[in-house]
């Protein structure tokens, strides 16, 4: 057990824990808190792997803007911000059946591929990921079409929210 | 290594060879090193802070002409620590129906986010916490969490004011987080790193703040709506809404929230020096010259790195004790409609102009920037003049003056 | 790299655990004597009035989401301002229109009227 295992059992527990807390909880703003605990997890995973552009801008979009539409959501729609009433239904067994056939399924799936049970490849010295990142998303040969039609995407969501949130006026 | 010159990884590696002495393997060394560092870094924040409180009440008594504390202690130098054995000894009250975990999260994580911006904050060239390549993204993530700890805080006083304030202050926060991004990509295209010490060391020909001026202030400008200090404290409009979200803080915990505003205001300003400022260094090259080597020295630099950043504050400060609080509406108007369009214009006149200066000498490079930067200043005022013409003809219509002529003329 | 993640991680358990120290302090030392009216809801020294909900602007909720939209157009624009020293005058231009696609949105959600907060 190296404490890179460790590190990432304790990180996959924190997330797992949170994730279940999120749908379990009674009251909706404690379910938003724990979502942003979630998403908090997988950004110390992208830490770990090294990926540490990718740890902050988690940080910064999840955290900082979706998780904070959330609980503007929460707040606008609820009266009461708590959810009354059971938080299973009458037959929860065959959906926690059908999970754990699923679950059983994607465990041998996994364990099944060649390259299970190797540790990651350290990512070389001197390689700054960052850079080659940004030359990527702008070369001609690699991703510059996506990085354009990723900014058409973001105008049609853009567009949507605004139609959405006036459709009732008009 | 000697101390002087070097001091951290002197000591670093006097306690790894005595550590790995007694026995211990290497990576519990590197832990226990990292703790004490870290216990060090942030012993000294928070004792700059309490030194901040002092500075914060002088400074407003000379503002509104008055001399402030200077009774306790010489010129009052004492002030701060009576005011947190007060604090402390306040009773606790934790208002009825208030959920218990948020109640006590909520400062807790509001001090937080303002001290994980030392670990990137570049004290010198060898003393800092740690050189990320991501630290001008980090700063936006401590914003984030800063903005959370308000949530928290203001939703678990189970009070309306407070919940109202909370809304309010989150609302300007993320506005004016996005001017402050776009800014921030100004120094990384100029520097072409996102590492602070990498900033740092572009700045020590030029500084950014006379290549990009304009940045220079759209950054103060969202820097200190981030803050949510005057004029843009809504949160604690104490006319309005009676402190906003920590109405129901009192003792130790409101002590938190307040110390935790002027520090981030301090490291704000830190970030300000850094970023356009030149840092610790910045000296236009002089330290090239043999009789200024000892510019280079860290602990110099250190202090002329919190120099620069306290001046960075006093400015802050300034705005702050000068100018009358601004509408909700007015704030945000003036974000989505002034800032952020003027931020991306900024932005991509940097851009262009980088490339298409890159071949020039280096005076033809910074008068350049700086000769656009003006001409974009001097655009957007003519903007705004006929824009404000415009608006007062229209208000000056429909005066009752106006009126009156017209009712007399029929 | 691993050790830069390292130190802030252990930079956030130690910034969590220090402002905890005068929390505890201060519950140790300070009196404690609840009594219904000193633990009651504040309102401007009244009685308050009706539950601790309110109607909510719908517009929070707009702002929030064209801040969301812009949040991730600026997180895109780093790498493309980390690769502009070593590429040519073409990829700034690529930026542009990026930028540019994107305030066409925000002209559209002004003139819409989405940007007041009437």
């Amino acid at each position: 057990m190296t404490v890179d295992q460790i590190i990432f059992i304790l990180c996959a527990a924190l997330i797992l824990g949170s994730a279940l807390m999120v749908v379990t909880t009674g009251k909706l703003i404690h379910a938003a808190l724990w979502l942003v605990a979630a998403l908090f997890g997988v950004a110390i995973l992208y830490a770990i792997l090294q990926a540490g552009f990718l740890a902050v801008v988690q940080v910064v979009v999840y955290i900082g803007a979706i998780a904070i539409l959330f609980i503007f959501a929460v707040m606008l729609t609820r009266r009461e911000m708590l959810d009354k009433g059971a938080q299973t239904r009458s037959n929860w067994w065959l959906p926690a059946l059908l999970g754990l056939l699923i679950l059983t399924g994607l465990v041998f799936l996994i364990i099944g591929q060649p390259a299970f049970g190797r540790t990651a490849a350290e990512m070389p010295l001197g390689v700054d990921t960052l850079r080659n990142l940004g030359m990527a998303l702008v070369s001609q040969n690699a991703f510059v079409l996506p990085f354009e039609v990723a900014s058409i995407l973001l105008l049609a969501a853009l567009v949507g929210a605004v139609f959405v949130a006036s459709g009732n006026n008009e | 290594m000697i101390f002087l010159n070097d001091p951290i990884n002197f000591i670093a590696g006097w306690m790894r060879g005595l550590l790995t002495g007694w026995g211990l393997p290497e990576g519990l060394t590197t832990v226990i090193i990292y703790v004490i560092g870290i216990t060090v870094l942030i012993v000294f924040a928070m004792v700059l802070d309490i030194l901040l409180v002092w500075v914060e009440r002088k400074v407003v008594a000379r503002f509104q002409d008055r001399i402030g504390p200077n009774r306790i202690g010489p010129f009052g130098l004492i002030q701060p620590f009576a005011d947190i054995i007060k604090l402390i000894i306040k009773e606790d009250l934790t208002p009825a129906g208030a959920d218990k975990l948020l109640y006590n999260l909520g400062p807790v994580l509001a001090i937080a986010s303002v001290i994980i911006l030392w670990a990137i904050l570049p004290l010198s060239e060898k003393i800092f916490g740690v050189d990320l390549n991501v630290a001008v993204l980090y700063l936006v993530a401590a914003g984030a969490l800063g903005t959370l700890s308000i949530i928290v805080g203001g939703w678990a006083s189970n009070n309306k004011y407070a919940l109202l304030g909370a809304f309010r202050m989150v609302a300007n926060m993320i506005a004016y987080e996005i001017p402050m991004v776009v800014v921030l990509l100004i120094p990384t295209i100029l520097a072409d790193t996102m590492s602070v010490q990498g900033i740092t060391q572009a700045q020590s020909g030029m500084w950014f703040a006379i290549l990009s001026p304009l940045g220079l202030i759209i950054f103060l400008i969202s820097a200190i709506a981030e803050l949510g200090r005057s004029p843009f404290d809504l949160n604690e409009a104490e006319s309005e809404i009676v402190a906003g979200f920590h109405i129901e803080y009192s003792g130790m915990k409101f002590g938190l929230f307040y110390a935790g505003e002027l520090l981030h205001a301090f490291t704000f300003g830190g970030f300000m020096a850094v970023l356009f400022f030149g840092g610790y260094g910045g000296f236009f090259g002089l330290e090239k010259i043999g009789f200024f080597s000892w510019l280079d020295n860290p602990f110099v630099q250190a202090l002329v790195f919190l120099a620069k950043a306290m001046f960075g504050y006093w400015v802050i400060m300034w705005i702050k004790y000068s100018m009358p609080r601004i509408r909700i509406d007015h704030m945000l108007a003036f974000n989505w409609k002034f800032l952020t369009p003027l931020a991306l214009v900024v932005l991509v006149n940097t851009a262009v102009l980088s490339k298409v200066l890159a071949g020039l000498p280096a005076w033809g490079y910074v008068l350049g920037m700086f000769l656009s930067n003006i001409v974009i200043g001097f655009i957007t005022v003519e903007i705004l003049r006929a824009y404000g013409r415009k608006q007062h003809k229209v208000e000056s219509k429909l005066s009752p003056q106006n009126t009156q002529n017209q009712e007399q003329a029929v | 790299m691993q050790n830069e993640w390292l130190y802030i991680g252990i930079f956030l358990v130690i910034g969590l655990i220090v402002p905890i120290v005068p929390l505890v302090f201060s519950r140790l030392v300070a009196p404690r004597k609840p009594n219904p009216i000193k633990q009651s809801t504040y309102e401007c020294g009244v009685e308050t009035v009706g539950d601790t909900w309110v109607q909510f602007k719908a517009q929070y909720y707009v702002f929030a989401l064209v801040f969301l939209i812009f949040d991730v157009e600026t997180v895109f624009l780093f790498p493309w301002a980390l690769s502009l020293k070593q590429m040519p005058l073409f990829v700034v231009l690529e930026g542009v229109l990026f930028i540019g696609i994107l305030v066409a949105g925000l002209v559209y959600a002004w003139r819409k009227g989405m940007l007041e907060w009437a």
